[in-house]
């Protein structure tokens, strides 16, 4: 092991009776950055977080986090690492600075420290005005955030979130993003699940990719969006009429077949924005009228298409022992 | 940056208390600030006070009075009370299951497993806040009891003795209560998988009945259910009657039997609840 990784596993395995969730995962997060570990319901996101976390047994393979081995050394692992599950997993009836106060005992912490950091967070959070109501009371996002505080009592070096903002309405999820990337900047390590496309390109410096209880792809998001291929021009039409006079005169410029789709039209290109301005060009040139133009990336939302010949959203195993979809997971990433 | 991390210090076993204790207060402070759960868990026994003394009251027949008699009426209830106290502590248990089936759950228990504290602690803390609620269960019960003609007629010191041993009984089922939960596989079978195992161990006992009016095969199994010594204790105890002796050495030794049957099962219960709570997660 690394000093300088945080989480390092190797050739994990997990069986559930005739159901293999994890076949094989190997995981590197270095210490201080963000992986995002990506896939579908059922893809053995949570178990991989639960065997880290020393919730599961791994059936075969090892596993360390901050240089202790998960199945030997738990307790140790455990001082090292905050976890913040799928579910708020707070006590719903003792308010939120009740909530920190117990776990922060449960940690050993002192109770002096525990009530200045309870503050602290509180504040970070912005739950100050709500520090003395019933979690209860608070909303999914508020509830979130009370849950992630109640993990960070301790400052943890190395931060688990599974899904951590499945359900949540896009305001509360971006307030969460904002919070995630404060604690990076802080030095924390992470390793994040989601089954957001936008949310792992958003937050993580490397992503990995599992199906199946498999790693398919790893590297960074633009790693991954040129291993599909490079950008695409866009252009929507005006008038529908001129489309395929809009495909002769942009041929010289594009670098694959064009589909054209009503007033639609896209291309491969190979040279970037200076062909953006002289698609523009070529187009003023032959007098035809644009509504909209532009250079599009491939989303990861098309990477995942393209490496698992499935959307990200849908259900890649059956007979799997991830969660029902909570309401509100049926968003796609990757599109706004 | 904030001030550094603060580590308490104390030997493991004072760990285990410790975090015990923050478990039973957040639980029992739970059970506070939901006043409707608790209200309908102290008007339950209570319903069963008058249930059965005033509607079956006149028609189970005690040793010692003229059937149908007023006075057999009045003893039925000095009889009926620690019925109702050893059937009320039985109960418990089913506090704790769906207690410990809701939190795994809502994925507190993930939360607690993946802390550094003490494992056991959990179920320990659970199991000694609902015993403990037990205490305010049995001050209502015993209110009640009062009202409707029920008396401590052999002092103090030995009603203090029933109300410990009911409480110890209460803190035994709540593990095999405990066990249960973490076995369920949700909070809906918790509610049934909770009550179904203690309403043929109360029925099946002396808590309602002379153990003499069972027929003879279900006697034997009376006789030994641990339900039937305590609440012969608890009789024996408040000074109530008991009915007709029986040959049983349970029912002539109940206080002895009660402890010695309350220690085998959380023997059994404890180290099994345990175990099921170290790979417990929620699904």
């Amino acid at each position: 092991m690394s000093a300088d990784n945080a989480v390092e596993a190797h050739g994990l395995v997990k069986q559930f009776g005739d159901v293999k969730a994890l076949n094989g995962i190997d995981l590197v997060v270095p210490r201080g950055q963000v992986v995002g570990l990506l896939g579908p319901n059922g893809s053995g996101k949570t178990t991989t977080v639960r065997i880290l976390a020393t919730l599961l047994k791994a059936t075969s393979g090892t596993a360390k986090v901050a240089g202790f081995d998960v199945a030997k050394q738990a307790d140790d692992v455990r001082r090292s690492i905050g976890l913040t599950g799928q579910y708020a997993a707070v006590d719903e009836f003792l308010t939120g600075r009740e909530n920190l106060r117990m776990f922060g005992g449960l940690y050993h912490l002192d109770a002096k420290y525990v009530q200045s950091r309870s503050d602290e967070l509180l504040e970070k959070f912005d739950l100050t005005d709500a520090a003395n109501r019933p979690a209860k009371t608070y909303s999914g996002g508020m509830r979130r955030r009370l849950d992630l505080a109640a993990s960070l009592i301790a400052k943890p070096g190395i931060l688990f979130l599974d899904e951590p903002t499945t359900g949540l309405d896009p305001r509360s999820r971006i307030g969460l993003w904002n919070v995630i990337t404060e604690l990076v900047a802080e030095g924390t390590t992470v390793l994040l699940t989601t089954q957001y496309l936008d949310e792992a390109d958003q937050l993580a410096d490397d992503i990995v990719v599992i199906d199946h209880g498999k790693v398919i792809a790893h590297g960074t998001s633009s790693n991954l969006k040129d291993q599909i291929g490079g950008d695409r021009l866009e252009i929507t039409l005006q008038d529908e009429s001129q489309a395929s006079a809009a495909e002769a005169a942009l041929a010289p410029l594009v670098s694959g077949e064009p589909t054209i789709d009503g007033h639609q039209y896209s291309a491969p290109i190979a040279g970037g924005s200076p062909v953006l301005i002289e698609a523009v060009r070529a187009l003023d040139a032959h007098s035809i009228g644009v509504a909209d133009i532009g250079l599009r990336r491939p989303t990861l939302d098309d990477v995942f298409l393209s490496l698992t010949g499935h959307g990200a959203e849908e259900d890649g195993q059956q007979g799997q022992q991830e969660d029902p979809e909570p309401v509100g997971r049926g968003r796609r990433g990757g599109r706004r | 940056m904030s001030a550094p991390v603060i580590q308490a210090k104390r030997p493991a076993l004072g760990w285990t208390f410790h975090d015990a204790v923050i478990i039973a207060r957040a639980t029992i402070a739970a059970s506070f600030r939901v006043p409707e759960a608790l209200f309908f868990q102290l008007i339950q026994p209570v319903i069963f006070v008058l249930l059965f003394a005033y509607v079956f009251g006149g028609a189970i027949p005690i040793p010692g009075a003229e059937p149908g008699s007023d006075a057999d009426a009045s003893l039925y209830r000095q009889y009926l009370m620690p019925g109702i106290f050893g059937q009320t502590v039985a109960f418990a248990a089913a506090s704790s299951t769906v207690g410990l089936a809701e939190a795994m759950q809502r994925g507190i228990i993930d939360r607690y497993r993946a802390l550094p504290m003490s494992q056991p602690a959990v179920l320990l803390g659970n199991t000694m806040a609902n015993a403990l609620r037990q205490v305010l269960v049995l001050t209502v019960l015993s209110i009640t009891g009062f009202i409707v003609g029920w008396r401590i007629n052999d002092g103090i010191l030995n009603a203090i003795y029933a109300y410990l041993l009911l409480l110890l009984f209460a803190y035994t089922v709540t593990w095999v209560g405990a066990f249960v939960g973490l076995s369920v596989p949700n909070t809906e079978t918790a509610n049934t998988a909770g009550l179904i195992w203690i309403f043929p161990l109360t029925f099946l006992s002396n808590a309602f009945v002379p153990i003499t009016a069972l027929p003879t095969w279900l006697q034997y199994f009376a006789a030994f259910n641990p339900i039937s010594s305590l609440v012969q204790a608890t009789r024996e105890l408040f000074g109530n009657p008991t009915g007709a002796p029986t040959d049983f050495w349970t029912l002539n030794n109940p206080a002895l039997y009660t402890v010695i049957s309350c220690l085998v099962v959380i023997a059994i219960f404890a180290p099994l609840a345990v175990r099921k709570y170290r790979t417990a997660t929620s699904k």
